[in-house]
């Protein structure tokens, strides 16, 4: 299959992780329950969008052939993206929004927390910047799914409902492959596996007070090895549109 | 007139929002928002009035917790102190030292 370095598919997954859910947060502007909450989703989905032209940046230098950051995005199909299953779900309701935001943000801030240890000093200092955004993002997913899993009982099932659908996504996280052995042996890479326990221990808190049950249900994804499943198709459709309709565009 | 009430019941409360810019300067008042309780209505004001950088402190308000003068007490309020020129320190001479009064 892949060839390329694990440096290079690493920082991809990072990079395209972050740049996918940027998108799909980008699709509530215009569309959310409430302008602040309009706002708010907006800035989640930029913040991702920040740390992916970080990660793409640097995966192109690594790559060495003179792909930029908007190469990467905008010319790459989709088995050819990195990014973790999880992210590339539709939105859903607001509540399910919010559950696929407070797995993977508990997920995101723990990986970038280690990353800032790492011995590549340019994921260390992207690490840096990014751990403090996305500790906000946890907050903010976290007192949300509180307030509508322990609010109505309409919010409380569609909060469920939410979390049912993108939890089965979560294992892929926490899973080891060549790439990432590679990496955390370099003393590059994190250990995924290890930084299940506290991902358990603050996912489970959260939702006890939602008064939530926490899901059991396993999909078998591989986003992160370029196995997608048909969603991240249309993401793309729309995010590389312009520059497939009409390359070389500038704005 | 029933619904009007209903809308108002479901609707979240208003909420003040007042920033401070820099360490040393006053919070001032820049706008306001709607969230259900304080904690929302604190990351709301996060998120729509410090984006550019601008806030050090915020500070959320229920606005009904907020009492303001009326409008129509306006000359008994304010008029009487049109013509106390004997309340400004005008009369003092500061020594140089002192950069601002």
């Amino acid at each position: 299959m892949t060839t390329s370095p694990p440096l290079f598919d690493y920082t991809l997954r990072l990079g395209d992780s972050c740049l996918i859910l940027a998108q799909r947060l980008a699709e509530w502007t215009g569309h959310a329950p409430v302008l602040e909450e309009d706002i708010a989703l907006g800035n989640l989905g930029l913040d991702l969008l920040g740390q992916a032209r970080s990660f793409l940046t640097y995966a192109g230098e690594i790559e060495g052939k003179g792909r930029s950051e908007d190469d990467l995005a905008f010319l790459r199909d989709a088995f050819d993206f990195r990014n973790v299953s999880l992210v590339e779900q539709p939105n859903g309701d607001f509540g399910q929004t919010i559950a696929r935001h407070l797995l993977f943000a508990g997920w995101h801030e723990l990986v970038l927390e280690r990353l800032t240890q790492s011995k590549d000093a340019t994921l260390a200092a992207v690490a840096e910047k990014g751990v403090k955004e996305i500790a906000y993002h946890w907050r903010h997913a976290a007192e949300w799914t509180i307030r509508l899993g322990d609010g109505t009982e309409e919010s409380h099932a569609r909060m469920q409902a939410g979390l049912n659908q993108v939890w089965g996504y979560t294992p892929e996280l926490f899973r080891m492959d060549e790439t990432d052995a590679a990496m955390l042996s370099a003393g590059i890479g994190v250990d995924l596996a290890g930084l299940q326990p506290t991902w358990d221990a603050r996912i489970n808190a959260v939702l006890a007070e939602a008064t939530l049950d926490r899901p059991t249900n396993i999909t078998r994804s591989n986003g992160k090895q370029g196995v997608h499943s048909e969603h991240l198709g249309h993401v793309l459709t729309e995010l590389q549109y312009l520059q497939r309709a009409y390359p070389g565009m500038q704005w | 007139m029933s619904e009007q009430t209903s809308q108002h019941e479901t609707e979240w409360p208003l909420w003040e929002v007042f920033i401070r810019a820099r360490g040393g300067l006053d919070h001032r008042h820049c706008g306001s928002l709607r969230a259900p309780d304080s904690e929302m209505a604190l990351m709301n004001a996060r998120d729509a009035y410090t984006r550019r950088g601008e806030g050090h402190s915020i500070w959320v308000v229920k606005a009904t917790n907020i009492v303001a003068s009326n409008p129509d007490d306006k000359g008994s309020f304010y008029d009487p102190a049109d013509d106390k020129v004997y309340r400004h320190p005008s009369f003092y001479q500061l020594p140089d030292e002192v950069d601002h009064m």
